[in-house]
């Protein structure tokens, strides 16, 4: 089984990553690039086979690990198979 | 005092640490791997800066996890000293030792200059031998020093006197532009609330020698040391 883990700042937080790109994407030819977030990506193969046992792994591996909750948010999505989103 | 060096993978200020506590301030020193479990029975521990692991994934985050922090962990609950400084504040924020987090600095630079700090707090195991509202220049070296966290979390944190060092202007003012890396409130060192661990962002190793131009951080390791004697003769 695969997943995508997605990390991002929170949105309330400032993120400085994001709001240079977004600075960039509009001098170079895209003015209406209201806000840009920069990320993490994670794509993760497991050897469950149960959607749902695996979501609560990948959210744990997101407290855990993956992911700074004082700062950054994180979502959790199984590739393929049945599409359950956890 | 019997002091401990954490060296994990890119730690780059273990030697200079290493060289205050032993040479400056002739203390027995030795250096601690991150694959070790245990402190060798050293009281006062110090993550040096550098860039552990990597920092991969975050700055800090990696080496939160090692073998060596579960001991550290133990020693603080036991509230034995712990000190970071820089890339070890980070590690320390990321292993839950203290509160918050670090982003990139606001304008997205490395910063490497010398700042100013105003010590807010000067009854703390590393902060004895500093004067109420002293104003040290320390140099700071970092890309991820803008310390965040919840509003809330802010509030409380001020509340309950763990901000320990705040950047400010040569003559002590708190100002928006004496702050090099965008971080909430000015906060450039923090306490946990028992005040047996500190992380700071700026290096006192690389100011605590006349040689080196600038010895306003030896007062941190020698306030440190002098508590930790303090503490063993106390349990003698």
């Amino acid at each position: 089984m695969k997943a995508r883990v997605t990390v991002y700042p929170r949105r309330e937080i400032l993120d400085p990553q994001g709001k240079a790109i977004r600075d960039a994407l509009n001098r170079v030819g895209f003015p209406g690039v209201e806000d840009v977030r920069a990320g993490k990506s994670f794509e993760i193969s497991l050897g469950a086979s149960d959607p749902e046992a695996a979501g609560r792994e990948l959210r744990a591996m997101c407290e855990k690990l993956l992911a700074n909750t004082v700062v950054e948010d994180y979502s959790v999505e199984l590739l393929g198979g049945d599409g359950i989103q956890p | 005092m019997k002091c401990g060096v954490v060296v994990f993978p890119g730690s780059n200020c273990d030697h200079d640490v290493y060289h205050v506590l032993k040479h400056v301030l002739d203390q027995e020193v030795s250096f601690l791997w991150h694959q070790d479990d245990t402190l060798k029975g050293c009281e006062l521990i110090v993550l040096p800066g550098g860039f552990a692991y990597g920092d991969y994934l975050r700055a800090g985050a990696l080496a939160a996890l090692s073998p060596v922090m579960g001991a550290v962990k133990r020693h603080v609950e036991a509230g034995g000293l712990v000190l970071g400084v820089c890339n070890g504040f980070q590690v320390l924020l990321e292993a839950g030792l203290l509160p918050g987090a670090m982003r990139r600095n606001e304008n997205l630079r490395f910063q490497c200059l010398d700042v100013h700090l105003l010590a807010e707090r000067t009854d703390l195991p590393f902060t004895r031998g500093l004067k109420p509202g002293q104003v040290l220049r320390l140099p700071i070296a970092h890309a991820e020093g803008n310390y965040e966290d919840s509003p809330a979390s802010l509030d409380a944190l001020e509340a309950n006197g763990q901000v320990v060092f705040r950047y400010c202007e040569p003559d002590g003012r708190v100002t928006p532009e004496s702050n090099p890396n965008g971080a909430a409130r000015n906060i450039a060192g923090v306490c946990n609330a028992k005040g047996n661990v500190l992380g700071l962002m700026p290096h006192p190793e690389r100011a605590s020698e006349q040689i080196l131009g600038n010895t306003d951080g030896l007062a941190i390791f020698a306030s440190a040391v002098q508590a930790g004697s303090r503490m063993a003769g106390a349990r003698r």
